[in-house]
């Protein structure tokens, strides 16, 4: 039997316009074999949140290159934990510095990949996280 | 090993846009060539080598730096002290609740306001912003889309004010939505109506504005996208043509406007590419523009532009070598015979740009215009065999790229349908696997890579008080303008933009009366809709 594959949302949320980065992943996680979901942009935290929950994605994935990544991933960790969805595995990617990575794992997020972080870490990481979580239910 | 000495047995060489390489040219690449014909003198059709007879030898590019964040008044401290510096024009950056239209007070403008630029909700922020500042001296950049129509109409206020009269304001607004669509992403309504608020501002400018340039064409965010030098200059033409349709549309002739279009160029990558699409981008564009659409007056056929050092091109990785990369995109722009050349700062990958950052950019340009010797002689590289050879390929691959957006109907069509985001966002998808598999050299990201750095960069702090002060003001405003004069204003501005009146009188009586951006737009929403972005990649 065939493995369910991987379902990934990959959103834009807030008023940032930069979207080359969120569409090279999603063309990268495409061709590693994963569903991907783009949302577009100007999403709100809420519309993403929803977006999760219909389209029951493993993997959501924010990409913030406005400078308002704390804020937005703060958000966004608080609104799944209500909408009891903080089991989906949530990456955080854009221009983020080192600092501020940190503290964005510290609300939950499993992982930050800023500006240049590899493409086939990135994959292997989600590949290796949902397998995890598989394992445990 | 033996080392490769004969040309057919070194490496092959392929330019981004798909151009082979040889390792050496001569006059049997450039035979067909007819100098008067196809290059011409500088400032003679078809431009091959410059809009101007003389160039820089008559006067230097002008230097503007894309600056603004916070509120007005901290903008305006870095104006005035960016011209102190012996900057000579201005480039406004707007925060994203200004950029598309929301109010400071609007809930999705949190955590956003002052944030990449500066919040404007009313006439008097942007009054606040120009204060002291000569604005018929100097030539102004309001780096806004969607709601440039609201803009424009606060800056001549702004003008009227300081006792200027419309004929002698100078600038631009960057007002190109067609690539806000592809990049960058400020885009509110859909793109009929939005290229209907074009042709409005075109037409009213071409009458009451004569010096001002109502648009400005980017392939600047197209290629910072991901695409390549031939699709940057390709869509930014098709983008062009699909502005002077509407415009022509309204009866227009082309003279009446063509030498007030504006084009906003990027440059990072290969230097020979980037220099000879120019050059291409010159001798083809004169073309469309006389013999397409039949212009009579040369200044028309002219492609006036602004090329800056793209954020694109620099690392976050040993940030200070985005200095050195600065200064040789600088150079590519001086010998490609810009008009106007700007610079993000090495630390743009990190950051709004320090003082510090900022005047680097600004003494970089500034070291190349006095030192280099590159204001001496005009278009130095012409007659070059590999760079007159290049030019040609690079103008026939541009021609290919233009001709299948018209097969698709035009730009209009091609944007809706999403067929240009996905060529583009599928080319930055190749290029950043070329960089991550080496095949693409990187300097300080794939070779000469270094452990432990820590990046020597200051970073803007992000001040959370300006929303409120922002949120203050409007209160204050609100109480104390005249309401009816309000609403008033509002329904011409409704009644216009539901027929084909031109709104730009409407918005002007709006703006005076300190109806706030937000209003504005929300008008717009309710007639023309908001645009529906196609997300399938």
């Amino acid at each position: 039997m065939s493995e369910k594959r991987i379902r990934v949302l990959i959103a834009k949320p807030g008023l940032d316009g930069h979207d080359k980065g969120a569409k090279v992943i999603v063309h990268a996680l495409k061709e590693a074999g994963m569903e991907v979901l783009y949302t577009g942009l100007h999403k709100t935290i809420d519309e993403i949140v929803n977006t999760a929950l219909e389209e029951d994605v493993d993997v959501v994935g924010l990409s913030i290159y406005s400078g308002a990544h704390l804020p937005l991933s703060k958000k966004l960790m608080e609104q799944l934990k209500e909408n009891k969805l903080a089991d989906k595995l949530v990456l955080v990617g854009g221009n983020i510095p080192s600092g501020d990575a940190k503290i964005i794992k510290e609300y939950g997020v499993a992982e930050v990949f800023p500006v240049g972080a590899k493409l086939d870490e990135i994959i292997e990481f989600i590949k290796r996280k949902v397998g995890e979580q598989n394992e445990k239910t | 090993m033996k080392k490769p000495d004969k040309p057919e047995e070194i490496k092959e060489i392929s330019l981004e846009s798909g151009i082979k390489v040889k390792p050496v040219y001569g006059p049997e690449d450039i035979k067909d060539l007819n100098y008067a014909k196809d290059i011409g003198q500088p400032g003679e059709y078809p431009f091959t080598r410059g809009i101007h007879p003389l160039m820089y030898r008559k006067r230097p590019w002008t230097m503007r730096q894309y600056s603004g964040f916070g509120t007005a008044k901290e903008t305006n401290e870095r104006f005035k002290w960016l011209l102190g510096q012996g900057q000579t024009a201005l480039n406004v950056a707007f925060d994203l609740p200004t950029q598309l239209g929301l109010d400071s007070d609007d809930p999705l403008a949190e955590e956003e306001v002052g944030r990449v630029g500066m919040a404007i909700d009313t006439l008097k922020d942007l009054e606040e912003a120009f204060a002291d500042i000569p604005i018929d001296k100097i030539s102004t950049s309001l780096t806004i889309n969607p709601v440039a129509s609201v803009m424009l109409a606060m800056y001549l206020v702004v003008a009227e004010n300081q006792g200027i009269p419309w004929e002698e304001v100078r600038g631009t607004t960057q007002n190109d939505i067609l690539k806000e669509y592809i990049g960058r992403g400020t885009w509110i309504f859909p793109v009929e109506p939005s290229i209907r608020l074009t042709g409005d501002m075109v037409e009213f400018c071409s009458k009451n504005v004569p010096k001002f340039n109502p648009f400005s064409v980017c392939g600047y965010h197209i290629r910072e996208s991901g695409a390549t030098p031939v699709q940057e200059m390709a869509y930014a033409f098709e983008i062009a043509v699909a502005y002077i349709q509407e415009v022509l549309n309204r009866g227009l002739d082309i003279d009446d406007f063509a030498g007030r279009i504006a084009f906003n160029f990027d440059i990072h990558g290969n230097i020979w590419e980037q220099v000879t699409k120019f050059r291409a981008g010159r001798r083809l564009w004169a073309k469309i523009i006389k013999e397409r659409f039949g212009a009579k007056n040369p200044r028309s056929m002219t492609l006036r532009m602004i090329a800056g050092g793209g954020g694109g091109g620099l690392t976050i990785q040993q940030p200070e070598n985005n200095i050195v990369r600065g200064a040789y995109y600088a150079l590519t722009s001086a010998l490609s015979g810009t008009q106007t050349m700007a610079l993000c700062s090495y630390d743009e990958a990190y950051t709004i740009p320090s003082k510090k950052a900022a005047l680097i950019s600004l003494r970089t340009m500034q070291i190349l215009a006095d030192e280099m010797g590159l204001r001496d002689t005009v278009d130095p590289l012409a007659g070059s065999y590999y760079i007159e050879w290049l030019t040609g390929e690079m103008e026939k691959k541009i021609v290919e790229c233009m001709k299948k957006v018209e097969e698709m109907g035009g730009m209009i069509k091609a944007v809706e349908s999403g067929y240009i985001q996905e060529e583009v966002s599928r080319q930055a998808y190749i290029q950043e696997k070329r960089i991550q598999s080496g095949e693409t050299t990187k300097i300080g990201v794939n070779k000469y890579v270094m452990e432990e750095e820590k990046a020597e960069v200051e970073i803007h702090q992000f001040n959370p008080e300006v929303a409120e002060q922002q949120k203050n003001k409007l209160k204050e405003i609100k109480i104390q303008r005249n309401e009816n004069e309000v609403k008033d204003a509002l329904l011409g501005l409704k009644k216009a933009a539901q027929t084909d009146e031109n709104v730009m009188p409407h918005i002007l009586k709006a703006v005076k009366s300190y109806v706030t951006l937000g209003e504005i737009t929300r008008v717009f929403k309710e007639v023309f809709g908001e645009f529906k972005e196609p997300v399938g990649l």
